[in-house]
């Protein structure tokens, strides 16, 4: 299924769930943050929640920054 | 010489000044300067993460044993995005401050307040500890404060300007008008800024760029955490007032007469 992580597209097999895409893509879980099409999901629903055709996810953490 | 701690959040601070993340030339001069700093806070901003992963983070450099970090919602334009934001930062353990930036304009990156008021609201209802950035309107602060902010942060000068207090009649005005802790937040060029915040009677100062864009950020770091300390120090003992005209300091009795 083709599906938008951090505004490039990607292929996934289907019933891929948050936390497989993260085990995917070797983000740590600490400090990390994920919104599937603009809703946060909360991080004891990463194992549960499936993403499906067209998600768009935003995977994030901290960066530098001040203002 | 005892002096209280600045509270945010029930979380207590001895240094007055926070310190940000953004613009070091690389991470072993920001470590350098945080650590000469003596901030206790440092701003984060909350970005993808480059894909595929495992890259080197900026938590990599940051002892968060020592630094509370502080996310903020620099980027937003909308009080929406600056909301979801936050909640991001929130569902990634950053706990519950949030330094919020809701721009309206990308030249000056000034507020666009009522995107700013509204997010206030929002948060501070769901529990957020919530640190507005804003102008120095001493009516905007007040709402800010009645929609649930935690703290008020008005700014010197634009964010990255250099330019230091601009207002400091306002930011005096915005200290009478409001009893949240008051940080000045952007704009501040050099040590000075920091001491004529902090003499004004406010309760510390945010600062990136000053000390990421000097020549030598350590050193400008340990300016401004002395800085912020005279300047704090120089409040409390409580100023002479001003004058128009002289008041000499010595004693006009018992000079010696020279006339031949």
């Amino acid at each position: 299924m083709n599906v938008t992580v951090n505004g490039k597209p990607m292929e996934l097999e289907p019933g891929t769930t948050v936390e497989g895409l993260l085990v995917l893509l070797g983000v740590p879980r600490q400090y990390t943050a994920v919104a599937v099409n603009r809703d946060i999901t909360p991080k004891s629903q990463y194992a549960a929640l499936k993403l499906g055709e067209g998600d768009r996810v935003e995977i994030v953490r901290p960066m530098g920054g001040g203002s | 010489m005892y002096d209280s701690n600045l509270v945010i959040g029930g979380k207590e601070f001895s240094s007055r000044l926070i310190v940000g993340t953004g613009k070091y030339s690389s991470n072993e001069a920001m470590k350098q300067a945080h650590e000469e700093s003596g901030a206790q806070m440092v701003t984060v901003a909350i970005r993808r993460v480059s894909l595929p992963g495992s890259g080197e983070s900026i938590l990599d450099h940051i002892d968060t044993s020592r630094y509370t970090l502080l996310p903020n919602t620099a980027g937003c334009y909308t009080a929406d995005e600056a909301i979801r934001t936050a909640y991001l930062a929130r569902e990634a353990g950053l706990g519950d401050l949030v330094k919020l930036e809701v721009i309206g304009d990308s030249r000056t990156l000034f507020p666009d307040v009522q995107g700013l008021l509204e997010a206030t609201k929002t948060l501070a209802k769901d529990g957020f500890v919530v640190m507005p950035y804003t102008n120095d309107d001493p009516v905007m602060a007040k709402r800010l404060e009645e929609a649930g902010a935690a703290v008020v942060m008005p700014l010197g000068a634009p964010i990255g300007s250099g330019l230091g207090i601009r207002n400091p009649y306002n930011i005096k005005i915005i200290l009478e008008t409001v009893s949240i802790p008051v940080i000045v937040d952007a704009g501040v060029g050099t040590a000075s800024d920091a001491a004529i915040a902090m003499e004004l009677g406010c309760d510390g100062v945010l600062m990136n760029t000053a000390i990421a864009a000097a020549r030598d950020p350590a050193a400008m770091a340990r300016a401004m955490k002395l800085a912020v300390e005279a300047g704090r120090l120089a409040f409390k003992a409580g100023r002479m007032p001003k004058k128009l005209y002289a008041t000499a300091s010595s004693p006009l009795e018992g000079v010696p007469d020279w006339t031949s």
